[in-house]
């Protein structure tokens, strides 16, 4: 592997020198580079060794940065966005930080003014072309392009172990009424229908549940205000969610679980299906060894087929990096057709440039072919849960109104509770 | 008579033996979590995981654990180590001087602006961390342990000064008049006659500051830079992340208490006096 | 020796502790006081933007955090921190008064076992809630410990995570419980202030029954009204009251603080003469009655300070919490992390009003504590 990267690090840095020597516009000689790059993410523990990768190949490229790899750790970035938001408001940004594309970057910084404008960027490498154009609209204002994304991820995807569920003689549902059917028939067997872990968890399997019920058009009309948030579909969103619950580990044991385990539970088969976002076929994968399709089996989550719910690493450059050259060549490694063939395999994503070499069974599992292929013909909404689609105000107290209605187990008092935070937010179109 | 001596004797030690098996019982109790933290810590990460083994011993005594935290943990103990340091001299340096003052010294206002100054040592930090948080960086102090070491010093002013003020009181004046008669102004009566009799009130503060400052956890998380953080703050998050492997918070764990609790047993009865002095009666 | 030049030297020696306290403790106070009536993140899109203007918004923020329907976890924190104090402060003063009573017996090894019952107290909240955490976990620690011991079935409790209420109350109520207490705390407070100034019972009976009439007449509510507000919404989560969960935050607290209470207990015990003990025995006592008549009464003073002291760390605990339950538990949250948890989604203004009620409760117990400890030192 490392001779690998090597190579390819001598590769660009004879291709920097002469594309420097026709007087490109990088003409920022690549070796020029010193001094320090922090980076700031929450990739740690189990999604540490893509990051890893992406750094090894920059320190191949640029032996005299000293490359800082800040990470905190945490469960979808909410602690390290705490700790990011202090620094920034400290005046002390990282040189370049991992942020989710779409509304998390938008709503926060972007209207902050607190990012540089990457269009210059985007025009220089060529991205235009390589990017999907609904991914780049999504990182993007009328003022600029923010960020460049590293990876997709697919929110709505549900885990299931094949060889259990054909021991238990069940269809894997592809409705969540589907589910709901099969959901007694598997209790009575002593197996948990659905395995959920702590908070965030919950939130994640909603959304999915939303997008489900609504569908695609029905899940933009809430952020662009076109859905009626106390009609009845939304209040059957609430309904359906509740009687998933029902047939989980919600209140059981859940909120002691971290995602891994509640996967854990599928894969040691004392639970039948989880819903979680594609990272945990890399966990599955990588970490547990299993093969993709046979040690686990994978669908999107019911009624969601072809659509892909999709959240995106991304990382941006804040008005005052103090070490700006290095983050600019941190960026166009990430946006660069290495950099994210390195990183997306071993994170278990899928690359967003369009030409990702990802039907190279030696990069991509079986797992991740099938998403790239997906992506490529799937209708593409934003997860809410994980940045896409709401501001972090709305998405910070999104989970009490998760837990109101848990408690309360009211559908309309969690619409009322849900119009409400829109509107506090302006989250939802207006 | 006699029988009714006997009896009392008999009931007397009765009782000694019930109150001896109740402080043992007691103890045993509170050794728990001592017990469970030692075992898991020295569990390898799979062992260390499983919730319904975890009161067993170790199959085999895995010290990686601590190896490996250390290895994590090193630069955030080493500045730990530098906080307290600088915190603890100044702020125990500043509470003599004021405690000399205010004990000693009848300034006027005194009665007025000394429970104000304590007001200080119980107000929620949250209450002041937003401004606080700005006025760090507008000093440029934000981010590293300076800034931390001013913010310890300045909250800590409360408490040492009272310390040193209730500790001060019982010099007695005459002692500090015959110093003044020999000559020696403010500083000269400080140096010569106050601060020689001042070193058990230095313990006690010094291990009260000691210990507040390296257990403290909310400006330590909020004030400085990943690469400065204190010992609290990588442990909080080893605990409160997506820890499946016990072994490596609970021998962080004891890694970070190891001080404090090294202070408390070497000198604990100077502790238990920092302890009653920080209930204002002393 | 108190010459003016010295003098002058003096006052500026301590000139600087107080300039910095007066900055680093009232002038952020103001600060903070301020953004919680002011609008100062109310619109996330401007939250984080530099130089960005505040406007005054008046008490919406506190209204907001007391009836909006989705700032109900204010209120959960808020019943919760209060269940909180009550329990740990009785569990913490009969743990501890029962270890000094217990060591006081001429005990062989008694500082052995004070060491073991103190040095929980040495650890930083934040050890404390990581080892807790892991010993209330679902299916190991606590509750498998009598299988272990004993064989029994394991318990199923779920320690942290429990939804479990007792005592419960609808919020209206409570708030009205709420004025009742401020009634009940002012009328406290005259009574013991009266005490010192000699004033006669009929007065303190007067005052008494006004304040009664003025709280149950609902006339604070027309003072300020938020719990009476028409928007309210809060009709729907019927949630409030001790919930289970807490109570191994409870026991975790206790664990660490009983030997503190112990140690204040045991000083007292300690500087009561042995000639006044002896003496009652003479009078025919009996070791039980001599705590209950000579010792008890002369510990009222400690007692009261060791619930200051344990009061008002309760009050402000978060780091436990946050170590135990992290930042996102359901039911086991206090004001302190929902502040941490506004800086997450940019809620400055209302993270300060958290704060600002977190500092009012404080002070509640605290000022009357430092006024009535200056007064007696004086006289």
């Amino acid at each position: 592997m490392s001779k690998r990267l090597l190579s390819l690090g001598s590769f660009l840095f004879i291709l920097a020198i002469v594309v420097g020597a026709l007087g490109a516009p990088t003409a920022r000689a690549q070796d020029d580079l010193s001094g320090q790059l922090e980076i700031f993410s929450w990739w740690s523990g189990d999604e540490g060794p893509a990051l890893e990768a992406l750094i090894a190949l920059f320190n191949e490229q640029h032996p005299n940065v000293e490359l800082i790899n800040a990470t905190v750790a945490g469960g979808s970035g909410v602690n390290a966005r705490a700790v990011l938001k202090t620094r920034m408001e400290g005046g002390e940004p990282p040189d370049s930080f991992q942020v989710h594309a779409g509304q998390e970057l938008i709503g926060t910084w972007v209207v902050a003014d607190r990012m540089e404008d990457l269009s210059f960027l985007y025009e220089e490498q060529g991205w235009y072309d390589v990017f999907p154009e609904g991914l780049i609209d999504l990182l993007s204002t009328e003022d600029g392009i923010w960020s460049v994304p590293v990876n997709i991820h697919r929110s709505n995807v549900m885990w299931y172990n094949p060889a259990k569920v054909e021991e238990w003689g069940i269809e894997v549902p592809t409705t969540w009424d589907e589910f709901l059917a099969v959901c007694p028939t598997l209790q009575d067997a002593g197996v948990t229908p659905l395995a959920i872990g702590e908070a965030w968890t919950v939130n994640h399997l909603w959304e999915s549940v939303a997008l489900g019920t609504l569908g695609a058009e029905g899940w933009n009309g809430i952020w662009s205000g076109e859905t009626d948030l106390a009609g009845e579909d939304f209040l059957k969103v609430w309904d359906t969610f509740g009687k998933v619950l029902a047939c989980s580990n919600f209140g059981d044991d859940n909120a002691s679980l971290s995602w891994q385990q509640a996967i854990d539970r599928v894969v040691d088969g004392s639970a039948a299906f989880n819903v979680m976002g594609d990272w945990a076929a890399g966990y599955m994968s990588t970490t547990l060894g299993l093969v993709p399709g046979e040690g686990f089996g994978y669908v999107p989550s019911p009624g969601t087929a072809g659509t892909f719910l999709m959240l995106s690493d991304s990382f941006g450059l804040p008005v005052g990096a103090p070490n700006r050259d290095n983050a600019i060549a941190w960026l166009t490694l990430l946006g660069s057709k290495e950099g994210q063939d390195a990183f997306n395999p071993l994170k278990g994503s899928i690359p967003a440039r369009i030409d990702g070499d990802v039907t190279n069974p030696d990069l991509y599992n079986a797992y991740l072919q099938s998403a790239a292929a997906d992506w490529a013909v799937d209708t593409i909404v934003g997860s809410l849960v994980h940045g896409a689609a709401a501001n972090e105000n709305f998405n910070g107290n999104f989970s009490s109104v998760i837990d109101l209605f848990t408690a309360s187990g009211d559908p309309s008092a969690a619409s009322a509770a849900f119009v409400e935070l829109c509107s506090t937010s302006g989250a939802c179109g207006g | 008579m006699k029988a009714q001596m006997e009896a009392r004797m008999l009931t007397r030690r009765l009782w000694r033996l019930v109150a001896y098996s109740l402080l043992i019982l007691m103890a045993l109790i509170f050794l728990i979590p001592v017990y469970m933290v030692i075992v898991t810590s020295l569990k390898n990460p799979i062992e260390a995981g499983q919730e319904t083994t975890s009161w067993n011993l170790p199959t085999k005594i895995y010290w990686e654990s601590f190896s490996s935290v250390w290895k994590e943990l090193a630069p955030n103990l080493r500045n730990s180590a530098l906080l307290v340091t600088g915190a603890t001299t100044i702020s125990a340096l500043v509470g003599s001087m004021n405690g000399y003052v205010l004990a000693k010294w009848r300034i006027r206002g005194a009665s007025f602006f000394f429970p104000l100054m304590l007001f200080g040592m119980f107000i929620p930090y949250q209450a002041i961390i937003i401004p606080l948080f700005k006025f760090m960086d507008g000093i440029n102090l934000y981010g590293g342990i300076p800034g931390l070491v001013l913010v310890h010093v300045v909250y800590g002013i409360p408490i040492t000064t009272l310390i040193f003020r209730n500790f001060y009181i019982d010099i007695p004046n005459e002692l500090l008049e015959a110093g003044a008669i020999d000559g020696a102004g403010f500083f000269g009566i400080y140096t010569k006659i106050v601060f020689p009799l001042s070193l058990p009130g230095f313990v006690v503060v010094v291990i009260w500051q000691f210990t507040q400052i390296w257990n403290e956890f909310l400006f330590a998380v909020t004030l400085v830079k990943d690469k400065w953080q204190p010992i609290t703050v990588p442990l909080a998050e080893t605990a409160g992340g997506i820890a499946v492997k016990w072994n490596q918070p609970m021998a962080a764990a004891i890694l970070a208490a190891i001080p404090t609790l090294f202070v408390y047993i070497v000198m604990g009865r100077w502790f238990i006096r920092g302890l009653l002095a920080g209930s204002i009666k002393g | 020796m108190y010459n003016r030049k010295d003098k002058t030297i003096a006052f500026l020696m301590i000139l600087p502790s107080l300039i910095l306290l007066g900055i680093f403790v009232y002038f952020f106070i103001a600060q903070t006081a301020w953004y919680s009536v002011s609008d100062w993140g109310v619109n996330p899109a401007t939250a984080l933007k530099k130089g960005v203007e505040k406007n005054y918004v008046g008490l919406d923020n506190y209204h907001t955090l007391i009836s909006s329907a989705s700032d109900y976890e204010f209120r959960i924190s808020f019943v919760n921190t209060f269940f909180f104090t009550i329990f740990f402060l009785a569990a913490c003063l009969i743990l501890g008064f029962f270890l000094a009573f217990l060591l006081d017996q001429r005990i062989k090894g008694e500082a052995v076992f004070r060491t073991i019952f103190l040095f929980p107290m040495s650890l930083s909240f934040i050890v404390t809630g990581t080892i807790w955490n892991w010993l209330l976990k679902p299916k190991g620690g606590l509750n498998i410990l009598p299988e272990k011991l004993f064989g029994l079935d394991p318990l199923k409790f779920k320690w942290l995570n429990s939804e479990t209420k007792v005592f419960k109350f609808e919020w209206m109520q409570g708030g009205n419980l709420f004025y009742l207490g401020v009634a009940l705390f002012a009328f406290a407070l005259f009574t013991y202030t009266a005490q010192k100034r000699h004033l006669s019972w009929f007065w303190i009976a007067l005052v008494g029954v006004g304040l009664w009439l003025i709280s149950s007449a609902g006339f604070w509510n027309k003072i300020w009204l938020p719990i009476d507000n028409p928007k309210l919404d809060i009709g729907t989560y019927t949630g409030y009251g001790y919930n289970a969960a807490l109570s191994g935050v409870i026991i975790a607290a206790t664990w660490q603080m009983a030997g503190y209470v112990m140690a204040l207990f045991l000083a007292g015990i300690r500087g009561i003469s042995e000639e006044l003990r002896e003496a009652a025995r003479v009078d025919g006592c009996s070791e039980w009655q001599v705590y209950l008549h000579i010792i008890l009464p002369q510990l009222r003073p400690i007692a009261l300070s060791a619930i200051i002291i344990l009061g008002h760390i309760s009050l402000k605990i978060f780091d436990l919490v946050y170590a135990m339950a992290g930042i996102d538990n359901r039911e086991v949250k206090v004001p302190g992390i929902l502040m941490l948890k506004g800086f997450r989604s940019n809620e400055w203004a209302r993270s300060s009003a958290v704060a600002m009620v977190m500092l009012f409760a404080i002070s509640l117990v605290i000022i009357p504590y430092l006024w009535s400890n200056l007064r007696t030192e004086k006289s």
